[in-house]
């Protein structure tokens, strides 16, 4: 089982001859098998950020609120009566492609215990879904596995799933991207970390016993796949959310004690990175003895001890005092717990087996040594900015607004959701489709979160810098536009291969625009996680810089939904120039995927947005939509879906054609629907905001300026069709 | 009436329960671990929703077996009132304290909605606060709540007037008769599928939920 140790060996590991000489020079001497397999999973992209730290250090991470930002398991941010949100955004995109429902199921396992790991009890999922395309014969099964792996362990660990996204694009053909994010809630004087401390304080291994599966998980996040990742099965975990769920329990029964010293879940490179990190963060020596590992299987080896990705496992140090109290809530739960090793004060891990030293190595140059790439870039070439008056209107306004609600990037998502337990906790404020933003009250308080995760992919693949703007500029919008006050953001980066200059380029471009971003809207990022590599074949994704953002609402009760109620007057927040470039209308109606995308002015998206804040707050906006995909015809449509009521609109400003204005993805625009637009736009003007009257609601029609007119009943019909009519029948 | 909500591991929706129980009641009510035995002065047993065990064997089949299912036999026999949502209906079951069985949806898939019950009888202890015939809206979110029994049970239960609520807008997951949920002979127990619990305040959607707690805690 144990290979000998060299060139060969580490290249098969994932390190370079570089990085394996670095690794001979940190050691005096070969390491053992047991040591390059720690060497290479804390080394691997996966876990060391090697191509993207010099990059990811641009963001803008602070602000009053912020407790904790990158570094700890989740990001923390105050939200106020005493308490912190706890939050972060993970992907699991290679397992997700290989075994769809594992891969899925384990990816909000693992995001989950990055989050109550620190002490929070989690209150929220979300996740943000990029599939292939829908004739692809692949995808079909993708996304049914996809959405049953986190159906199966969201709703069973009984975290409602409140909201994300889903996106179909052919780039994604052979790399969908599975982005889990989950909010937890904590008391802000009991915030845990990860730092361990003193000298003899016992580490304890707590949750499932450990096995052979996932090994080497994070190395294999950390390539491409090829005609032959069918191969790589085997390191795919298997997820049990029972036991994830007792975990859970026990571990906040745990934190409502002082026992604790310091806590890190098993995530990627298992046993390896969570001692290494623990042990590193506090600046202490670590010691293990295997032997006291539960084990699942018999015979297996330090190196599979320290490499396996076994799922819903805990590490924690102790104060040796309370550790039968600890023993006894576990066992409780039914779960294991052993005492695996102790704190040193050598600065090193030592990893001990059947009498043997299996491993032992300075932990300062293992983690400060880590490879650092500042990668070549290639900036991506600007594209032309489209003039609407040369792109021909084919189909006038009906037809084309139901080609795009019946398109798959805006079908309903209902047959998703509609599997995903969105209630439970009963404090669901606002479900999946019912608001920009989901909504989740606090428990016995008024205070209540705002929730979204954006990335438009097709405008970061034309100009990744606006793109990575417009992500989070969108994500400050959807919390906005249900009332919510934004406070920061989690990011999720999907890349192709930074070895590929024209993707670093991407990279680092999307990264100038998402921290400028940040900056102006005091949106910092306080957690998140960066894959690359999703490429099959050599080919790679469009650039996905996904955002989770959480908002603040101090009274639930005051969130708006976009659905409409009858009698109001619609009104378009925002200018419109009517940008085409990079719409979705282009691409549905004359196949089309060109021009610059929309550019996000950060000052106007502020103005207009604190602007619609004031007014739901006061109670004068009674439902508000953002203008995003689609444009103002495709949002209002969404605004009468929801709830049935239809709206007559007005004709269009004559200086922009109509299928620019009904059509165009112009940014930081929000429809509103208010009793008295006189008044709105009054204020709207004195506070430097564009705004014009588009219609009146009421009625089950939707009456456009043209003359045209669709039932609200049929458009609800067509919108609901693409799903079920894909996944719920034989047809491939 | 003192309600005590029994929590086995893997039961997630307690929070849900004990929230809306203590709205109605005035009280928190007492949780019982699933190896407690001890029941004195609890009147009302609830069973809330989740995945008893991980319901890797049969929905609540592991839970039927627990040990303070011996003392929740003994509190039906005596003709104590016992409740149970979701995972709760399919643990009576199991444990033969109430007729039929949960089958997978006949989707095959998890089904989260909202749905319409219609009220069968509003004579009972749980139910009096609604009227006969009419529908209230709760949630659904589970994958195996197909109602199955045989012809004649089918034929007895409804015989013998035991059908508490019924799906009213669409029987999505397959049951019987669209049977949502159902009384023991003595109606002192039900179980039924989709959940009062989550909607019993206006700000989750509507409080149509409440008056089947607030007739338990006026009883």
């Amino acid at each position: 089982m144990e290979r000998d140790v060299n060139q060969a060996l580490a290249r098969e590991f994932g390190l370079n001859a570089e990085e394996y000489q670095r690794v001979l020079d940190i050691m005096g001497r070969t390491p053992s098998f047991t040591e390059l397999g720690v060497f290479s999973v804390m080394w691997s992209e996966h876990c060391s950020y090697k191509s993207s730290r010099v990059w990811l250090k641009q963001l803008p991470t602070k602000a009053p609120w912020v407790i904790h930002g990158p570094g700890e398991n989740a990001g923390v941010v105050a939200i106020g009566d005493g308490l912190a949100a706890i939050f972060k955004m993970e992907s699991h995109n290679h397992p997700s492609f290989i075994e769809p429902y594992q891969g899925a199921a384990t990816g909000v396992g693992g995001i989950l215990r990055d989050v109550f790991t620190m002490g929070a009890r989690p209150v929220a999922n979300l996740n943000a879904l990029r599939f292939g395309s829908p004739d692809n014969p692949r995808t079909k099964r993708v996304v049914d596995g996809v959405v049953r792996g986190i159906g199966g362990y969201g709703n069973c660990v009984g975290v409602p799933t409140v909201g994300g996204e889903i996106d179909f694009h052919p780039a994604y053909n052979g790399n969908p991207l599975v982005n889990a994010m989950t909010v937890g809630i904590a008391a802000m004087d009991k915030i845990f970390l990860s730092a361990a401390a003193g000298l003899g304080n016992p580490v304890i291994y707590v949750g499932s016993k450990t096995g052979r599966d996932g090994i080497h998980g994070a190395t294999m996040a950390s390539a491409e796949f090829d005609a032959n990742s069918e191969e790589k099965r085997p390191t795919v975990q298997v997820g049990d959310p029972f036991t994830e769920k007792l975990l859970i329990e026990a571990c906040l029964e745990l934190m409502a004690t002082d026992a604790i010293v310091a806590i890190q879940d098993m995530g990627a490179a298992g046993l390896t990175s969570s001692a290494v990190e623990m042990a590193g963060k506090g600046g202490v020596g670590i010691e293990l003895n295997l032997d006291n590992v539960p084990a699942r299987e018999t015979g297996m080896t330090a190196y599979e001890f320290m490499l396996s990705e076994s799922q819903e496992r805990m590490l924690m140090v102790l104060r040796p005092d309370r550790q039968d109290m600890a023993r006894a809530i576990f066992e409780k739960w039914d779960l294991d717990f052993s005492v695996i090793g102790q704190i040193t004060d050598t600065g090193r891990i030592v990893v001990k087996y059947q009498g043997e030293t299996k491993a032992d190595i300075p932990l300062a140059p293992l983690n400060d040594q880590a490879p650092l790439y500042t990668r070549p870039t290639v900036e991506t070439p600007k594209q032309e900015q489209l003039n609407a008056a040369r792109i021909e209107d084919r189909l006038g306004l009906t037809a084309a607004l139901r080609k795009l609600i019946a398109c798959p990037d805006l079908a309903s998502r209902a047959w998703v959701w509609d599997q995903y337990d969105s209630t439970v906790g009963g404090q669901t404020v606002k479900r999946p489709g019912a608001a920009d933003a989901a909504v989740v009250k606090l428990e016995g308080l008024k205070r209540g979160l705002a929730l979204t995760t954006d990335c438009t992919p097709r405008y970061c693949l034309a100009d990744p810098e606006e793109g990575g703007k417009q992500a989070v500029a969108e994500a400050w919008r959807n919390l906005t536009a249900v009332g919510a006050r934004p406070l920061a953001i989690t990011d999720n980066m999907n890349f192709g291969n930074p070895e590929k200059p024209e993707i670093m380029g991407q990279f680092a471009a999307a990264i100038r625009g998402m921290a400028a971003a940040c900056e102006a809207l005091d949106f910092p990022v306080v957690s998140g996680n960066v894959s690359l590599y999703n490429e099959t074949e050599g080919k790679g994704i469009l650039p996905t810089p996904v955002i989770g953002g959480l908002g603040v609402l101090d009274d639930a009760a005051q969130a708006v939904g976009i659905g409409l109620a009858p009698w109001l007057d619609v009104v378009l927040v925002g200018q419109t120039k009517g940008w085409l470039g990079q719409s979705l209308w282009l691409r549905e109606v004359n196949g089309r995927e060109d021009g610059a995308p929309p550019p996000v002015d950060l000052a106007v998206e502020r103005a207009n947005g604190d602007f619609v804040r004031a007014r739901i707050l006061s109670g004068e906006i009674r439902a508000c939509h953002d203008v995003s995909d689609g444009g103002i015809l495709v949002a209002i449509a969404e605004m009468a879906m929801a709830t049935g009521v239809g709206a007559r609109l007005s004709a269009h400003p004559r200086d922009i054609l109509g299928h620019a204005f009904w059509f165009g993805e112009d940014q930081s625009r929000y429809l509103v629907a208010v009793p008295d637009s006189a008044s709105f736009i009054r204020a709207a003007d004195a506070a430097g905001v564009p705004a014009m009257r588009l219609g009146t609601s009421g009625g089950g029609d939707l009456t456009l300026p043209d003359g045209g007119t669709i039932s609200v009943e049929s458009l609800r019909t067509e919108n609901a069709a693409f799903f079920p009519a894909w996944m719920d029948t034989n047809r491939s | 009436m003192k309600p005590g909500i029994v929590v086995f591991p893997g039961i997630n929706r307690e929070r849900d329960m004990a929230f809306a129980l203590e709205q109605s009641f005035g009280e928190k009510p007492r949780m019982i671990w699933h190896k407690e035995t001890d029941l004195s002065g609890i009147d009302l047993v609830v069973i809330p929703g989740g995945f008893s065990f991980g319901d890797y064997l049969r929905c609540g089949a592991m839970a039927a077996r627990s040990p303070v299912m011996a003392s929740i036999h003994a509190h039906a026999a005596r003709g104590g009132y016992i409740l149970g949502v979701c995972n709760g209906f399919q643990i009576l079951t199991e444990a033969g304290l109430l007729p039929g069985a949960l089958l997978k949806n006949a989707s095959l898939r998890f089904l989260s909605m909202d749905c319409q019950l219609r009220v069968e009888r509003a004579d009972t202890v749980f139910t009096r606060q609604y009227r006969e015939g009419q529908t209230f809206r709760a949630v659904m979110a589970h994958g195996d709540g197909n109602y199955f029994a045989d012809d004649a049970t089918l034929d007895r239960i409804e015989g013998e007037n035991l059908v508490a609520f019924r799906y009213a807008d669409e029987n999505r997951n397959g049951s019987a008769r669209d049977i949502a949920g159902v009384f023991s002979e003595n109606r002192r127990i039900l179980g039924m599928m989709p959940h009062p619990e989550d909607l019993v305040d206006p700000l989750m959607g509507c409080a149509d939920g409440k008056p089947l707690f607030d007739a338990l805690a006026a009883a």
